[in-house]
């Protein structure tokens, strides 16, 4: 009966349910954009990172990104890398900002990302056309499909110049997208190297992979003393090292979190506003209850009954919306992200917003005097 | 006679309003109630009825006085412990219905018997009995605001006696019924009176119900000026016989 009384009082004042719902709408869908954002940014800035294969990473000191390495690190770190105890194999990346001249004039910047799937370090994944023998081919590149279009480019077999060397587009992936907006470039370790003008001992990286049994903090510690100049990260280090940099020093997190906190302190305020009016409507309802003997905690459920049903009403419209929004978004720079641990997450928002909503009206309602029945 | 009172008020004095509005609503008055009794209580408008029944059910604080109600003094218990005691031992009929206008006359039963922990099932098959009892079989799934006054009435009284209490307090209870359906309140009220011994206090205006009555109180100026035994009050058999007769009719 509980949940009966709260349906109908709910629904008893329609404008008030469309404003409670439209006020739990804009948190949730603001939020799970925001929070979308904030996830799909993060796989984007920490895609190549994550999909990496190796333990740890040898970077040149202060590299706050897969973007940000420079072509400092030499054979010699190499060697005394590989002459560490512990350590499988030591994989040579090359990373890079470089000009892409246009087929039909103009440029733009690609990264320009050299390895060899030889090294089993990183390859491109998602291939969609081609394959890595076909980017081994002399002049020959990978790029993603969604960028054709920035790059000037048609597809499989379109030419143009990367720096000062000529390309061909022999193969493509689906959705690996770059959050700095220069599209990603794959190539071959020595090519990239030639592309960007470098000499054929320097690298931006080296993946480090380990023997089965090493500790990976024993071979750290281990290669931090002996390669003094250099860096070296854990792949969970030099994941959430670049997530700071893209997201909090840049302030587009700062700013995503921003709207979140403001989404749900709208929401609720929305929320606690129409629940508060509704409860001083139906006070004489609730007087009769006390009246009729009713606890006070009975009171108190209809009310967070109520607030609970605008919830899941609210959270079910509100996904939805988000749902559509995120589709929208697929062919966009920057697609959101919707995971089960985030609708999870925006659901246990929503009833906390309405719970903490409910307050207000708990505690009109528990000073609530039974004779108040008379008063009518 | 020489059963033990289920209610005893002695001494109930009530102040209402503030200032120049202050109203001395009851000057001191006493009560008791019996199991197996149904009790009228008979005053002009204004008299200090509703007042002197809502503080019988621990629904207002008397500025002075004790009640004792089952065994125990109402005096210094919290909300929550007044709460317990109304559930537990008082159904009260309201003078205005005081029914929820968002339930239909089935859920209004439903709720008073959900507040006091009888859910389910066979709270549904009760509410739906006493609904039968009070003539409103045909309008269980109707909401107040489309029913008469008169059927509005006998939902509040279906609530309130839906759980059996102890205490039966009526303000009013057939003051919008026809003369049938009066009768069959009244008839109903005295068989809980009789055939559960329960402890019925009926307000009431209306000559017609006296025939019901074992014992009438008369009050007037907040003060209890007469209490009169009635020996023709129905005796259970003879009330058994007349809802017979009444549901033969209808
Ligand atoms: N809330 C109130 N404030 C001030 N006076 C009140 C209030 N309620 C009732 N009264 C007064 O108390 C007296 C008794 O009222 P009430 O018990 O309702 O009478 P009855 O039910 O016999 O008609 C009346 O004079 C009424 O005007
Ligand atoms: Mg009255």
């Amino acid at each position: 009966m509980i949940l009966t009384l709260a349906f109908r009082n709910l629904f008893h004042d329609r404008i008030r349910l469309a404003v409670t719902l439209v006020g739990i709408l804009f948190s949730i869908v603001l939020v799970a954009v925001q929070l979308g954002l904030y996830l799909g940014s993060s796989r984007m800035i920490t895609a190549m990172i994550d999909r990496a294969n190796g333990e740890l990473w040898i970077t040149t000191y202060g590299a706050k990104s897969f973007e940000d390495g420079g072509m400092l690190l030499t054979q010699a770190e190499r060697h005394q890398a590989l002459a560490t105890p512990g350590v499988k194999a030591v994989i040579p990346l090359v990373v890079r900002f470089q000009e892409w001249r246009k087929p039909s004039g103009g440029s733009t910047r690609v990264v320009v990302v050299g390895a060899d799937q030889e090294d089993g370090g990183l390859a491109p994944w998602a291939l969609v056309e081609g394959t890595w023998q076909d980017i081994k081919a002399p002049d020959a590149i990978a790029v993603d499909r969604s960028y054709l279009d920035e790059l000037d480019i048609s597809g499989i077999g379109s030419t143009a110049q990367i720096g000062l060397g000529r390309v061909r587009v022999r193969a493509m992936t689906d959705g690996i997208r770059s959050f700095t907006r220069s599209p990603y470039v794959f190539t071959p370790l020595s090519r990239a190297r030639k592309l960007i003008g470098a000499d054929s001992t320097r690298t931006t990286f080296f993946l480090v992979q380990l023997n089965p049994n090493a500790n990976a903090e024993t071979v750290r510690t281990e290669l931090r003393n002996r390669l003094g100049s250099a860096e070296v990260l854990t792949k969970q280090e030099f994941h959430d090292r670049s997530l700071v940099q893209w997201l909090f020093r840049t302030g587009a997190g700062v700013a995503l979190i921003g709207g979140e906190l403001l989404g749900i302190l709208v929401g609720t305020v929305i929320v606690a506003q129409t629940l508060y009016s509704s409860t001083k409507d139906h006070l004489n309802e609730f007087a009769t209850l006390r009246a009729l003997g009713s606890s006070s905690g009975y009171i108190h459920k209809v009310i967070l009954a109520q607030a609970g049903l605008s919830a899941v009403v609210g959270y079910l419209l509100g996904m939805l919306i988000s749902l559509g929004v995120l589709l929208l978004s697929k062919s966009s720079p920057l697609p959101l992200v919707m995971t089960p641990g985030l609708a999870a997450a925006l659901f246990a928002l929503t009833v906390g917003m309405c719970a903490i909503s409910a307050v207000s009206a708990i505690i009109k309602v528990t000073k609530i005097d039974p004779a108040t029945v008379f008063s009518r | 006679m020489t059963q033990k009172p289920i209610l005893s008020a002695k001494n109930i004095k009530k102040e209402l309003g503030k200032g120049a509005g202050r109203v001395l609503a009851l000057r001191g008055v006493d009560m008791t109630l019996n199991p197996g009794e149904l009790t009228l209580l008979m005053g002009p408008s204004g008299s200090g009825k509703t007042t002197l029944l809502s503080i019988l059910g621990c629904i207002l604080a008397p500025t002075k006085g004790t009640i004792k109600i089952a065994g125990q003094e109402t005096g210094g218990l919290n909300p929550e412990d007044l709460a317990e005691l109304r559930r537990a031992h008082i159904g009260y009929i309201f003078q205005s219905y005081n029914l929820f206008p968002t339930l239909n006359a089935l859920e209004n039963v439903r709720i008073a018997l959900d507040v006091i922990g009888q859910k389910g099932y066979p709270a549904a098959q009760r509410a739906e009995e006493v609904l039968h009892d009070v003539g409103l079989g045909h309008r269980l799934k109707n909401f107040p605001s489309n029913l008469s006054g008169g059927e509005q009435q006998r939902v509040a009284v279906a609530r309130a006696i839906a759980s059996s209490p102890e205490i039966v307090l009526a303000d009013e209870p057939t003051a919008a019924l026809d003369s049938e359906n009066g009768h069959a309140v009244m008839a109903l009220l005295a068989k809980i009176a009789k055939e559960q011994k329960r402890s019925v206090l009926a307000v009431t205006h209306d000559p017609r119900t006296l025939g019901y009555a074992d014992r009438v109180v008369r009050i007037e100026d907040g003060q209890i000026i007469g209490e009169e035994r009635r020996p023709d009050g129905l005796d259970a058999p003879e009330i058994a016989d007349l809802t017979k007769r009444r549901k033969a009719n209808g």
